[in-house]
């Protein structure tokens, strides 16, 4: 019972016998099915619309244009809400646009009968459009004379922030004589989450005007404030349900077809109206992570000291803001957090607006990019000096007790050395690095590490706040709602097993609702930033007490007995002594029943977190290299995590396996190409390359556990950091095998052959 | 419109079907089996898998008609068979399932495999769950669960 307990999934069965409901799974005999119109130009205006043949097509009831939309500008991340102006997301799409900002864009919808129907009409539709030129990369759109894509930012650069750090600039630090200085460009490309259940929802409206919305999503609360503000009507009016979703990985963190889909339902009397994206639109017309290309000059000293650093990164957004600025930054907070710079850190950001599909939240949130980029330039930097690279990460890396200078977040419960040596002993580094340092022939071996950090949540940056609500059930069983969401991460399970802990109440006897429903579940902004254990966990543990709280007193009432020698163990109110006094169930049916004393007993409270600390952990791969075939083989990887106290170690190691999974594939095999005219090239699961089991190698995890006094359980972040140190990892392996550094991802084939060409080893 | 017959989850059925009906369609529209999921409609992700006279087959890629005097399994089948049971026990015993939206594919996955190869090398068990991708578990879950139920393991 509790903490650190291998339960099995609370909703494992109900998931392996097919019966867990999807947002797929709901269906409505009266249900219309809706079908969005695309741009076939990735940058431009809509002119008009030829609906004539469209509107012939039996089974159609309706069609919308960009013509026919409300003029109101909406955002769309997963944020919360910021209540100063200042600091609220930039609202910059309609529910459907007539000014065109990427192949694809959402230009008008079909609704009707069946989806054979809808889709013959979609094809039917023309479009007119006055064109501009696509601006598909970064430096496309900070080119002289590039069309606006947004009239409000005329220079196409959404936001450019910098800061500094250390006793002298850069140019200064340079000055210092016998320093090694590099200069090197490291390029990420643009991934999609690639989450099995494409994003569905299904929205009607009530005779009282209310719209429920069913969507699969991981933040239903925020879904339907955006759906309220998209379509200026109170957010109270509206209704979101988040049933069982089939992953999410950060693209659910964004409010994608929701307000569409309810702003249709209104179009045809309030019928329901589903709205399912194809995987092809969900790759070119949902969210992706951003390419960042990040500039980074750096000077050490042959001692093996970082002496001063510049970075330089440039975020590719893509046509809409989204979530912005946030990633990129997010990505040089963490570069300047992971190593200190002796004189000098100078940093630089830009997101800049492109006509390709709109990047947002993916698992790490920038931090994936930024780790690739930092453990490029120290493996390279430590090959400068002639150093191992982990002694030098070793001698540069934060330190325990690390405070940012500018949010203040503190390394509380400090792993990441440990960390580093676990890997060290679990890969054979040592040894290996040794026995690999000297190669000759087609085929060579390397080891290649990398560490990142990870804050847990996003205080002080943003509003962390929590809820959760406890029931005692009339046979002493207690049902547990959760405001934060279940994606497929264990969270239902973790949550009943803190009440369990805490209620001393064992969890086949709690019931966690998997639901949420904005009308009925207590408020929290949902599943990102690795937060739910931590800031939910707050809510969870709170709570508990408050209802714990309430139930002794009421057993102290029964039983005459002061209640401050009473507590719960295995649902019995037991004394000092450990004697079992009362059952929970006998309980729980006098409280409710009482003709003397009746009692509803229940618990609700919010959580309102105002702590962070970090988390962090490091990757080791031992890789073999084909280099005529291009083909990079891992013979051994390991994921090392310092994530506090787990609340269900095998949950926590599955979390990993995932993480790891896609950190193989964003280093080897997945791209989301574009050509020259904005158009998606590989927009499906055939031509988009994820690593299935037999891409996948023997996943090993291991763990460094130290409390952290800020966790609701000594525990902190592991959602999203397994999928951040593996490319660069990797990386690394691969320079150690063959000398060649790859310095844009993905390491696919033709470029490691090209690359292995260039380099005259093959 | 025509009519199929044909045994699904061991019960006979008979169904009036559009001439162009996948079988994943009349599975989840007509006969709301909704445990077999639609992930891309293109048979690349093995979501919508079902045995067709045993063997998995993408039942999104798959025409209704050809079903006609077939025996066909869905996850909601399974858990009539004992033996079959196994492999869900299996999935929840060793942490298979994540978001749980592939599972039921590659369960069936699962059960074909074990039926063709019922001692399978780990390189067999992963190029039998090859056509079932997952994002969640990295498969290494998967593959231990598959690994017990061939060495006996679950009971």
């Amino acid at each position: 019972m509790g903490i650190g307990k291998n339960i099995k999934r609370v909703d494992a069965w109900a998931k392996v016998t097919g019966q867990a409901k999807y947002t797929q799974d709901y269906m409505d005999d009266r249900m219309l099915v809706a079908k969005v119109v695309h741009s076939t130009i990735a940058n431009g205006l809509v002119t008009g619309f030829d609906l004539e043949e469209a509107l012939k097509v039996p089974g159609v009831v309706k069609i919308v244009t960009c013509f026919d939309v409300p003029d109101i500008d909406f955002c769309t991340p997963g944020h919360p809400w910021s209540v100063e102006a200042a600091h609220q997301d930039i609202r910059d799409r309609r529910l459907l646009n007539r000014r065109v900002r990427y192949y694809g864009d959402d230009v008008a919808a079909v609704i009707a009968e069946n989806e054979i129907a809808a889709n013959r009409a979609v094809r039917l539709i023309k479009v007119h459009y006055e064109e501009y030129p696509p601006l598909v990369d970064v430096a496309d759109a900070m080119a002289e004379g590039a069309p606006v894509m947004h009239e409000n930012v005329p220079d196409n650069i959404l936001k450019h922030t910098s800061f500094a750090l250390g006793e002298m600039s850069f140019d200064e630090a340079l000055k210092e004589d016998g320093l090694l200085y590099l200069d090197k460009t490291y390029d990420t490309q643009r991934v999609q989450h690639c989450h099995i259940e494409l994003p569905v929802s299904y929205a009607y409206q009530d005779g009282n005007g209310k719209i429920t919305v069913t969507t699969s999503t991981q933040i239903p609360h925020i879904v339907r404030r955006v759906i309220g503000q998209a379509l200026g009507i109170p957010w109270g009016q509206v209704r979101v349900i988040k049933p069982y979703i089939g992953g999410g990985f950060g693209n659910k963190q964004d409010v994608l077809y929701e307000p569409l889909n309810a702003f249709l339902c209104m179009q045809v009397g309030g019928r329901p109206v589903r709205l399912e994206l194809t995987r092809e639109e969900t790759f070119a017309n949902t969210r992706v992570r951003h390419a960042i290309r990040f500039h980074m000059q750096a000077a050490v000293r042959p001692d093996g000291t970082l002496v001063a650093r510049r970075v330089q990164a440039y975020s590719n957004q893509g046509g809409y803001a989204s979530h912005g600025h946030a990633i990129v930054a997010n990505a040089s907070n963490m570069i300047k957090q992971l190593y200190r710079d002796e004189k000098a850190l100078e940093s630089e950001s830009f997101t800049v607006y492109t006509s390709t599909v709109a990047a947002g939240a993916m698992r790490g949130y920038g931090i994936p990019q930024g780790d690739f980029a930092s453990e490029c330039l120290i493996d390279d930097l430590a090959g400068l000096i002639g150093m191992d690279p982990l002694e030098f990460r070793l001698k540069n890396c934060m330190e325990d007790g690390y405070k940012d200078p500018h949010n203040g977040i503190t390394f509380h419960s400090y792993g990441l050395k440990k960390c580093i040596q676990a890997g060290r002993e679990a890969i054979g580094w040592d040894e290996k690095r040794k026995v690999y340092a000297r190669q000759t022939g087609s085929k060579r071996r390397g080891i290649g590490m990398a560490i990142f950090c990870y804050k847990t949540g996003v205080y002080p940056i943003s509003l962390e706040t929590a809820s959760c609500r406890m029931v005692l059930n009339q046979d002493g069983s207690v049902q547990l709602m959760m405001g934060a969401t279940e994606i497929g991460q264990g969270a239902d399970t973790v949550f009943t097993q803190m009440a369990s802990e805490v209620l001393g109440i064992t969890e086949d006897r709690i019931y966690i609702v998997s639901t949420q429903d904005t009308d009925v579940t207590p408020f929290d902004t949902g599943a990102y930033a690795s937060r739910q254990t931590y800031v939910s966990g707050k809510a969870v543990r709170q709570t508990a007490e408050m209802l714990k709280d309430k139930i002794l007193e009421y057993a102290a009432w029964m039983l005459k007995l002061d209640q401050k020698n009473l507590s719960i163990r295995d649902n019995m109110i037991i004394d000092p002594e450990g004697e079992d006094l009362l059952t929970m169930e006998a309980l729980a049916t006098e409280a409710l029943y009482s003709l003397e004393r009746s009692v509803h007993i229940s618990a609700e409270s919010t959580s309102h977190c105002k702590e962070n600390t970090f988390a962090s952990g490091a990757c080791f791969a031992e890789v073999e290299v084909d280099m005529p075939l291009g083909k990079v083989e891992v013979l051994n990887i390991v994921n090392v995590h310092d994530s506090g106290i787990l609340i269900n170690p095998k949950l926590a190691e599955a979390q990993v396996h995932g993480g790891m999974s896609m950190g193989l594939g964003y280093g080897l095999s997945e791209v989301l190409m574009y050509d020259e005219k904005g158009k998606p090239l590989n927009n499906n699961l055939l031509d988009y390359k994820l690593p299935t089991a037999m891409d996948t190698p023997e996943l090993e995890v291991q763990f460094v556990e130290l409390q952290d006094p800020t966790g609701p359980f000594g525990n902190k972040a592991l959602g999203e950091p397994p999928a951040i140190p593996v490319a660069p990892a990797l990386r690394n392996a691969v320079l150690q095998a063959t000398g060649v550094a790859f310095d844009e991802l993905p390491m696919e084939p033709q470029r490691m052959v090209a690359a292995f060409k260039t380099a005259g080893l093959i | 419109m025509t009519k199929l017959h044909c045994v699904i989850n061991d019960e006979p059925v008979t169904v009036d079907i559009p001439e162009d009906a996948t079988l994943l369609m009349i599975l989840r529209d007509v006969l709301h089996l909704t445990g077999t999921k639609e992930g891309c409609g293109e048979g690349d992700c093995g979501a919508c898998t079902v045995l067709v006279n045993g063997k998995s087959v993408n039942s999104c890629l798959f025409p209704a008609v050809q079903a006609e005097n077939c025996c066909i399994m869905t996850i909601e089948g399974v858990e009539k068979h004992p033996e079959l049971a196994r492999v869900q026990k299996a999935f929840v015993d060793y942490g298979a399932v994540q978001c749980g939206f592939c599972s039921p594919g590659m369960i069936m996955s699962t059960i074909a495999l074990l039926d063709k190869i019922p001692h399978p090398t780990e390189a067999e068990i992963r190029r039998g769950l090859s056509g079932n991708i997952c994002r969640c578990t990295g498969y290494q879950a998967m593959v231990d669960a598959v690994t017990a139920l061939s060495e006996g393991k679950v009971t």
